[in-house]
This record gives C-alpha cells, sequence and structure tokens, in this order.
C-alpha cells in the first residue's frame, strides 16, 4: 500500500492547499504532502538498492486486464525521486515567485495534481494504469502552463501542449493495447519479460511506431519539438518542473522502460537514433538564436532530450546507462537554470538576452550559481553534464556503428555539443558581463533566501556530482539502469579523469567549436533569419489548427444549420429506413399467432380522445396556450390507458411529470410570443406529415406485430425476484432503486446537472413578458385572490402527507421516491402560484441547492455504505421490525436511496421553476437577494 | 348488481369525456377550453375508481387521489396565466 500512496498522496491531497488563504500555508501544506511522498519512497530505498522490485497490486477491472498495480523499480525510484526532490524545491521556490495577486492555492493544487499523476507513470506496474496517469500529466500540465488564463499565449501554449502530448497519447494507448495483445498481459513484469515474443510478431512495427509516437511528442522529440518553447508562457517553478525532471522527461522514461522490450532491432534503432540525432542538432542550433531566456532553455532541453534518446536508440548498455546519467544531471541543472532565469525575470522584470546585461555586480550569487549551471549545461569539467557528455561521446564513437552511422553519428554529436557550448556562454556572458544595463524594467537586486535555496541546492548536486560522481550519483544511477539492462550491466568507469581518449578530443573540440561560433553570432544570426522564417513549428501549427477549425466549421454548417425541423425530419428518415429495411424480404406474415383481443367500448372511447387531442395539439400549435392545453388532455388520455392496462406506477408517474410539465411551459410561454409565426412551406409541411404518419404507424405496425407473437419477457424474473431480492412487493420500484440502482442514480446526477445548468442559463436573464393579454386587455389587478390564498394554504401540509405516505409505501405498492418529489414539488409550486415570491421564498428556510447536493450525498453514501460491509457498491438489504402501535413493517437500504432520488428531484425541480419564476418580476428578485442577505446577517450573527 | 352499476357509471362518465372534449375543441373562450380540461381531470377521477371497483384492486386509488391534487394545480396555473401571464411572480 505504501507504494501506491507514493503517488496517490499527492493526487488525492491536492485539493489540500486550496483550502487555505495564507501563503505560507498554501506552500506548506504542498510541501507538507510532498515531503510525505518522499518519506515514503526513501523507505523503499534499502530494498531498491539490494535489486529488489517492491510490488503492490490490487485487482481493478480484471476483464479488461487492468489492475491497480505500482512498482519500485531502480529506474522508478531514479525518477521519483527527481520528481518529489526537485517538487520540493520548486514548492518552496513557488512560495516568493508567485506574485500575491495570482491565486497561490491554486497553483499548488495544480503543482500537486501534476507531481502524483507523474509519480504515477514512473511507478505504475500495469500499462494501462500508465496510461492513465500519462494522461492526467497532459492534463495537469495543460492546467499549469496555462495558469495565467488572462493570458492568450499562455493559453495557446497549453493548449497546443495538451493537443499534441494528449493526441500522442492516444497513438500510445492503441500501441500499449497492441503490446499488451502481443504479450497477453498489461503487467509490466510480464512484458519486460517478453522481448523476443514481442520483436518476433508481426505486429511489432505498428506497435513499436504507435508507442514511439506517444514518447515523441510528450518528449518534444523532431517534429514535434514546437510545443515545447511555447509552453514557456507558463509561470517559471512550472517550466523548471515540467520541462527538466517531469514531464518531457516522461517520453524518455517510457523509452528507457521499454528498452528490454522493444529495442535492439533495425527499426528501432534507426527511427530512434536518427530522430534522437536531429533533434540534438537541430534544437541546440535554434537554442543559439533566442533571446529570451527561457526560449533558449526551452530548446536546450529539447536538445538535451534529443541527446538522450539518441543514446536509448543506441541501445548498447553502455548508452543506457550514460542515457539514465544523464536524465539525472539534466534534471539537476536545467532545473536550477529555469529557476535562476525566473530570478533574474523576477528581479529585473525582463528575460531577454538583449536588454540584459552587467548583471554579475548586482546579483553576484545568481551570478555565480548560473556559471555552474551553464557549465553543466555546456559540458565544461567538474560539472555533472561533462561527465555524462562524455559518455556520450564516447559511444558515438562505439566499434558497432557501420557506414555512414560511424561518421554522422560523431560529426552530428561534435556539432550539437559545440552549438550547447555556444548557447551557455552566450546566456552567461550575455546576462552578466558587460556594462550593466540602464533601462531594465526594475532595479535588479538579490532575489530573498528562500527564493535562491532552491537553485543553490541544485548547482551544489551538479558540482558534487560533477566531483565526485561515484559517490554521490553512482548508486542511484546504477540502480537505475541495472533496472533496465538486469543482467547485462556493463562495466562503467565514473570519474573526472579518464585518461586521454577519443571521447575527449571530441569534448574539447565541441569546446573550441562553441566559443567560436559564440565570437562569430553575428554571422549565424544572419543566416538563422533565413531560416527562421521558413522553420516556425507554431506557425505551422497554427495553421493546420485554423484551417481543420474550417473544415469542421464547413461541416458542421451544412450538417447543422439551426433548424430544428430539418434535423428531426433527417433523425425519423433515417430510423424509418433503417426500420423498414429489414422488412423488406421478409415473407413472415404481418400478425402473429397470438389472436388479437377486443378492445371494451370504454377503452375505445378513449382511445379516440387520446388520438383526437393528440392530432388538436399539432392542428392548435400555432396558439401555444391551446396546444398546451391539448397536450394535458393527451397527457391525462395516456395515464388512464396505464391504469387501465394495469400499470398504476407509471400512471401515476405520468400524472405528475404532466403537471410539472405544462407549470414549466406556463412560465416559459409567458417570455415567449404567442403565436407561432408560419414558417413551413406547404412542400415542407407535407413532407412532415407524411414523415410523422409513416414513423407513427410504423412504429404502431411493429407493435402490433411483436405483440401478436408470443414471447419470452424478463418481467417474470424480477417478479419472482423482487420480494426476495429486494424486499419489496412494487416491482418497478423495486428495480428502481435496487435491481437498477445504478441507473437511477446515473439519472438522478444527470437531473441535478441539469438543474444546476439551468440555473447558471437563467442567471442574470434580464426579460420581460407581455403587459397586456392576449386580447389586449391590461393583467387583472388582484395579484393573489384571497380566496386561493385560504385555500391552497391549509393544502399544504395535507398534500405533504400525501407525498410522504406515497413515498413510504412506494417499495410494496404504487409510488416511490420519485413520484413523491413531484407531489411536493407540485404543491410547494402551488404556494408560490397562490400567494407569490414575496410571501413563500422566506417561509422556506433552506436552500434548493443544498436540498439537490443531499440527495445525492444520501444517494451515494448508501451505495458506498454497502462497501463497508464488503458487498459490491448499491448492494441493498432490508428487515422487518416490530414497533407498538405500527407493528410489523420493513425496513430496506434501498429506502435510504429513495429518500435520496426523492431530495434530488424536489432540490433540482425547485430550483430550476423559482428561478424560472424569478426571472421576470423584479421585486421577487430583490426578495431573493434579500432573503441572502439576510441569511448572511444571520450566519454573521452565529 | 354492482356489475351493472360500473357499467352504467362507466357509460355515463364515457358520455361525460366525449362531451368535454367537445367544450374542450370547440371553446369558444379559454376559460371554457380550461374547464373542460378541468372536468376531464374530474371524470378521469371517477374512471380510476371505477376501473379499481371493476378490477376489485386497491391499487387505483392513490392514482385518483393524485389526479385530484395534480388536476386542480394545473387548472389553477392555467388560470393564473390567464389573469396576470406570469404565473410565478
Amino acid at each position: 500500500m505504501n507504494i501506491a500512496l507514493i503517488a496517490l498522496l499527492p493526487l488525492l491531497g491536492a485539493f489540500i492547499p486550496c483550502l487555505f488563504y495564507n501563503r505560507n500555508l498554501n506552500a506548506a501544506s504542498a510541501g507538507v504532502i510532498a515531503g510525505f511522498s518522499l518519506l515514503l519512497l526513501l523507505l523503499q530505498a534499502p530494498a531498491v538498492f539490494s535489486g529488489d522490485i517492491p510490488l503492490y497490486t490490487r485487482s481493478w477491472i480484471p476483464a479488461m486486464g487492468l489492475t491497480f498495480a505500482f512498482r519500485v523499480s531502480g529506474f522508478g525510484f531514479l525518477f521519483a525521486l527527481l520528481v518529489l526532490g526537485i517538487g520540493l524545491l520548486i514548492v518552496l521556490y513557488a512560495r516568493y515567485y508567485i506574485a500575491a495577486e495570482d491565486p497561490m492555492g491554486r497553483f499548488y493544487t495544480y503543482l500537486l495534481f501534476f507531481m502524483g499523476s507523474m509519480l504515477g507513470i514512473v511507478l505504475s506496474e500495469n500499462l494501462l494504469l500508465l496510461m492513465v496517469f500519462w494522461e492526467l500529466t497532459s492534463i495537469s500540465s495543460f492546467l499549469l502552463i496555462g495558469f495565467w488564463r488572462d493570458r492568450t499565449d499562455a493559453r495557446q501554449g497549453a493548449f497546443m501542449a495538451l493537443v499534441i502530448t494528449a493526441g500522442g497519447g492516444f497513438a500510445m494507448l492503441a500501441g500499449f493495447l497492441l503490446l499488451g495483445h502481443i504479450v497477453g498481459s498489461f503487467e509490466l513484469t510480464d512484458i519486460l519479460a517478453a522481448g523476443q515474443i514481442v520483436q518476433a510478431h508481426p505486429l511489432y512495427p505498428v506497435t513499436l511506431i504507435l508507442i514511439l509516437a506517444g514518447a515523441f511528442t510528450k518528449s518534444a522529440q523532431f517534429p514535434f519539438q514546437f510545443w515545447l518553447p511555447h509552453a514557456m508562457a507558463a509561470p517559471t517553478p512550472v517550466s523548471a518542473f515540467l520541462h527538466s525532471a517531469t514531464m518531457v522527461k516522461a517520453g524518455v522514461f517510457l523509452l528507457a522502460l521499454l528498452v528490454p522490450v522493444l529495442s535492439g532491432t533495425a527499426l528501432w534503432f534507426t527511427i530512434v537514433t536518427a530522430t534522437g540525432l536531429i533533434t540534438l542538432v537541430f534544437a541546440a542550433y535554434m537554442a543559439m538564436f533566442k533571446d529570451d531566456l527561457k526560449g533558449l532553455l526551452a530548446y536546450s532541453t529539447v536538445s538535451h532530450l534529443g541527446l538522450i534518446t539518441f543514446l536509448l536508440g543506441l541501445g548498447t548498455p553502455l548508452a543506457v546507462f550514460a542515457a539514465v546519467f544523464h536524465i539525472f544531471n539534466h534534471a539537476a541543472f536545467k532545473a536550477g537554470l529555469f529557476l535562476l532565469a525566473g530570478i533574474i525575470d523576477h528581479e529585473t522584470g525582463t528575460r531577454d538576452i538583449l536588454r540584459l546585461s552587467g548583471l554579475k555586480k548586482t546579483m553576484p550569487v545568481t551570478a555565480a550559481l548560473t556559471v555552474i549551471g551553464s557549465g553543466a549545461m555546456a559540458g565544461v569539467p567538474l560539472f555533472n553534464g561533462f561527465l555524462s557528455k562524455e559518455m556520450f561521446l564516447a559511444e558515438t564513437l562505439a566499434p558497432g556503428l557501420t557506414g555512414a552511422w560511424s561518421w554522422i553519428l560523431p560529426a552530428g554529436a561534435v556539432l550539437a555539443a559545440a552549438f550547447a557550448v555556444a548557447y551557455s556562454i552566450r546566456m552567461l556572458h550575455g546576462v552578466f558581463w558587460g556594462k550593466p544595463a540602464e533601462d531594465l524594467p526594475s532595479h535588479p537586486h538579490e532575489p530573498p533566501v528562500g527564493m535562491i535555496l532552491s537553485p543553490a541546492f541544485l548547482m551544489a548536486v551538479c558540482v558534487l556530482v560533477g566531483i565526485f560522481p561515484a559517490f554521490f550519483a553512482g548508486p542511484l544511477v546504477k540502480a537505475g539502469a541495472g533496472a533496465i539492462l538486469g543482467p547485462d550491466m556493463p562495466p562503467y568507469h565514473m570519474a573526472v579523469w579518464h585518461g586521454f581518449n577519443m571521447a575527449l578530443i571530441l569534448s574539447i573540440i565541441a569546446l573550441a567549436g562553441g566559443v567560436v561560433f559564440y565570437r562569430q553570432r553575428q554571422r549565424l544570426f544572419d543566416a538563422h533569419v533565413w531560416c527562421s522564417r521558413n522553420l516556425d513549428g507554431k506557425t505551422l501549427f497554427e495553421s493546420l489548427v485554423s484551417q481543420m477549425v474550417h473544415i469542421g466549421e464547413m461541416v458542421t454548417g451544412y450538417t447543422e444549420n439551426g433548424s430544428f425541423q430539418r434535423y428531426s425530419a433527417l433523425l425519423i428518415g433515417s430510423a424509418l429506413v433503417l426500420g423498414v429495411s429489414p422488412f423488406v424480404r421478409d415473407s413472415a406474415p404481418f400478425l402473429g399467432s397470438v389472436p388479437l383481443t377486443i378492445p371494451d367500448p370504454v377503452t375505445l372511447v378513449m382511445g379516440l380522445i387520446l388520438i383526437s387531442a393528440a392530432i388538436a395539439t399539432v392542428v392548435t400549435h400555432r396558439i401555444r396556450i391551446l396546444s398546451i392545453i391539448m397536450l394535458g388532455t393527451v397527457g391525462l388520455m395516456v395515464s388512464l390507458a396505464f391504469s387501465r392496462f394495469s400499470a398504476p406506477d407509471l400512471a401515476l408517474t405520468q400524472i405528475s411529470v404532466e403537471l410539472v410539465t405544462i407549470i414549466l411551459m406556463m412560465m416559459a410561454l409567458h417570455m415567449l410570443p404567442r403565436i407561432t409565426p408560419k414558417e413551413s412551406s406547404s412542400c415542407r409541411k407535407w413532407r412532415d406529415i407524411v414523415l410523422s404518419v409513416l414513423a407513427g404507424g410504423g412504429a404502431a405496425a411493429v407493435m402490433m406485430a411483436v405483440l401478436t407473437r408470443p414471447f419470452d419477457t424478463i418481467s417474470d424474473f424480477f417478479l419472482a425476484h423482487s420480494v426476495p431480492g429486494g424486499g419489496g412487493s412494487n416491482v418497478v420500484n423495486v428495480i428502481l432503486v435496487d435491481f437498477r440502482g445504478f441507473d437511477t442514480l446515473g439519472e438522478i446526477t444527470v437531473l441535478v446537472i441539469a438543474g444546476l445548468v439551468i440555473y447558471a442559463l437563467l442567471h442574470n436573464f434580464d426579460i420581460t413578458g407581455p403587459r397586456t393579454d392576449a386580447q389586449g386587455y391590461p393583467w387583472s389587478r388582484d395579484r393573489f385572490p384571497i380566496i386561493l390564498v385560504n385555500i391552497t394554504r391549509p393544502l399544504l401540509p395535507l398534500a405533504l402527507l400525501f407525498s410522504v405516505y406515497i413515498f413510504l409505501r412506494g417499495h410494496n405498492d404504487p409510488g416511490g421516491g420519485f413520484i413523491a418529489g413531484l407531489i411536493t414539488v407540485a404543491v410547494l409550486i402551488l404556494q408560490y402560484i397562490a400567494s407569490g415570491i414575496v410571501w413563500t421564498r422566506p417561509r422556506f428556510h433552506f436552500d434548493n441547492h443544498v436540498i439537490m447536493a443531499l440527495g445525492l450525498i444520501v444517494a451515494l453514501v448508501t451505495g458506498f455504505g454497502s462497501w463497508v460491509v464488503g458487498y459490491p457498491f448499491l448492494t441493498s438489504t432490508f428487515a422487518y421490525v416490530t414497533l407498538p402501535l405500527v407493528g410489523k413493517f420493513e425496513i430496506a437500504s434501498a429506502m435510504a436511496f429513495d429518500l435520496g432520488v426523492y431530495l434530488a428531484v424536489v432540490g433540482s425541480i425547485m430550483l430550476v421553476l423559482v428561478k424560472l419564476g424569478t426571472i421576470n418580476s423584479s421585486d421577487a428578485q430583490i426578495v431573493s437577494t434579500t432573503f441572502q442577505r439576510e441569511k448572511e446577517i444571520q450566519k454573521e450573527g452565529h | 348488481m354492482l356489475n351493472i352499476a360500473v357499467i352504467i357509471a362507466f357509460t355515463l362518465i364515457v358520455i361525460a369525456q366525449v362531451l368535454n372534449l367537445y367544450r374542450l375543441f370547440n371553446g369558444p373562450s379559454l376559460p371554457d377550453r380550461i374547464l373542460a380540461l378541468d372536468n376531464m381531470y374530474i371524470d378521469a377521477i371517477a374512471l380510476f375508481i371505477l376501473v379499481g371497483i371493476h378490477f376489485s384492486s386497491k391499487a387505483y386509488f392513490e392514482a385518483a387521489l393524485i389526479i385530484a391534487v395534480m388536476g386542480f394545480i394545473s387548472t389553477v396555473a392555467t388560470s393564473k396565466y390567464l389573469t396576470r401571464g406570469d404565473i410565478l411572480e
């Protein structure tokens, strides 16, 4: 369980920082949660370093192969340590970075959410579970990048990141499913052991390409690199976290994780190595020309990710070792550099290298730390970046490479390394040296101590690892690489001095080349201007997106022109075609063997009334009030039909729903034109008539054909199991609250959501009804007729009692929570109609929102209750109780669920009706606001 | 004996419903139609009770009760719409 908690703590605790209004508490709570997680992780350290892989497995959806399983491999441990360690430093840093006017609680909530998702990726044992977390990182990084939501560039950057990474994630899901199909399991342990089976399988190339698409988009590999620089619109702590240790590293994490399964083939080598190399060189080249500090670092990140991808593409044990080492090193120095760039931005007001100059006088500590960071980034000896870069250069010279690869790889590597030196010098020299800038937005000074602590710690790591690699990073990297390579772990040598060899020569060439590039930068800039015009991924992406939107609009405009008649004509027409087509070649007789019954005269006459009222509804549809009255007649007749054919429950429901609908329509009608204008041409009218007659007649014919044939229904099952299984003899109600309780839960949830949405849509909705009635006479002055008022008030308790009765008997006789809720709504609304909102609203001392929410909570709690006693969600139970006076009666847990239904129905329908009633009467609005104010005053009083 | 009474009652109520329908369709004024609908509700109560007697079942009693409540409220709402336009004010 501890292992699962490492990832779950930040996820579940994400909401906690949001609860505080104090900035220190925001940060502290986030820090405590991350700290706990780190502690749990460190508890696993002894096992991990001894080579074990602690596992935690619980079944989740076994039918899909999805288990709730976590593992701490050495590699996962290394990553989780980076995520949590750097995460904690970011938490500290952000406390000082995020401005007072920004919502700090929300920031930490997003951050923890992201942290948990990332931990989930690196600690998942099940591939599908990993996928879930993978998507969570896409969503949470979207929120983080778009944190400053009022800024266009932030929104665009966040959108682009989401589209690219989620799109890649989609491909990857397909790849995972294929992989699971090939191996027969989604557990990593099984998959990692099945490398040979996978590579021999005919689906291997497709699987590989799909998974690579996911990894490459996430890790911003060419040609998907462009989203990453635009994600720099995020607050700097976010960039530091996402683009050093976490988000973008998820892609290379996945590549490294699957090296034992997927690597070793020519396809893997070609795609991954080539992509890595192109990304490495191209991004390093681009980084040289970025004037924005964060833009420079972003491209540098892309380039370093390319380097890691490249190493994984080579796939040799030493290359994998170097990749893991570089993942660690890069996380340390890049996070630090981002934080330093944030400090510079924060204290000077700009991150433009062209404007910044000579800061080493005013910000000596920042300058010193940046020297370390850029030294590591450039690969200067004594810093950690140098060590992994040396290993990387040595790998490009590995003897296994043949043909053109043998010179393209080292040449590209050296070129990229030289670019890296050039942009590192540019960053350092441009910002801190030269004569002090005078036109900065704010006066530069050293940041508060809390802000400098985080980068200082990271830079200390860079130096210590750079000088004593075997001591500080050795065990960790060994455990990490060991987890990937298993028995193939190569002999490695981690030390500053490797002896005078080819790699060192290449390093020196790169350093010298970088200095030359920097000195000749003006010429490079001129050449670059030409390239940048043609090679901007953002413009391409945006034109692609806008074209897609354009096509979408065209399709939508053609199919969805806003005409409801057209939609229903299309819908009903296609239903007709689909419904009739099976019968075209069917030779079976229309009527089956069951004889027809002769209807009794009452039913016949009522049926005729029903039909004529239905036709009248259509005929009178222009005069809307008339049409509604006709509709009321139809509803009444339908409920009579229900009762005639022994469905009293349906009759009750039909009548109640009918009334609420009529009230709702009356309210809406008052704000709409009284007469529907003529819109249909006679041609269209005939089309509609033909369609409706065909559809109605067709449905009736099918019914007739079905009902005259002998058939088995599932009714018998419900009838047989209703009392023993659900403890109620009213089968309809038992189905609603017990057999299909989960459906009902979904339905009341939808009802509540609909209520909320309608409420939100009607909020601040300003509309006034007509001043006169249909004949042009002014409205009656008698707003609340005294007789009506005096009749309805005593009716309330009686009717409420009736609804309680209907509710209580519901389990065994016709009735139940839904009907009882509608009755309650009806009588409450009656009070509003008779006595007005001004009189009624203040007399109800409760909030419809609260009732509605309470209903959902009660229903949910009933459902969870069965978990507590070890049964599946919403299992119901019942018992018989005997009380004096009352006698023996039944208590069913489904009753509590029904209570939830009742409350949800009452709350949401009252919410909608009362809101609809208040929008056009000004004094009612005043009442509802004064009512709220009174409540606030009461609260303050308490 | 009861059977005959039920049959007679059914016949009368059905005739009443047809007459209600006539008033509903012919009006002439809106209050006429609303009254016709209200009458239909009342006759429906009678029908429910008669169905209950006919099937010797208690299950229809509540349905009749609900129509009594709901039909009244429906008529109130419609009348309020006619006199004031705004039914919740």
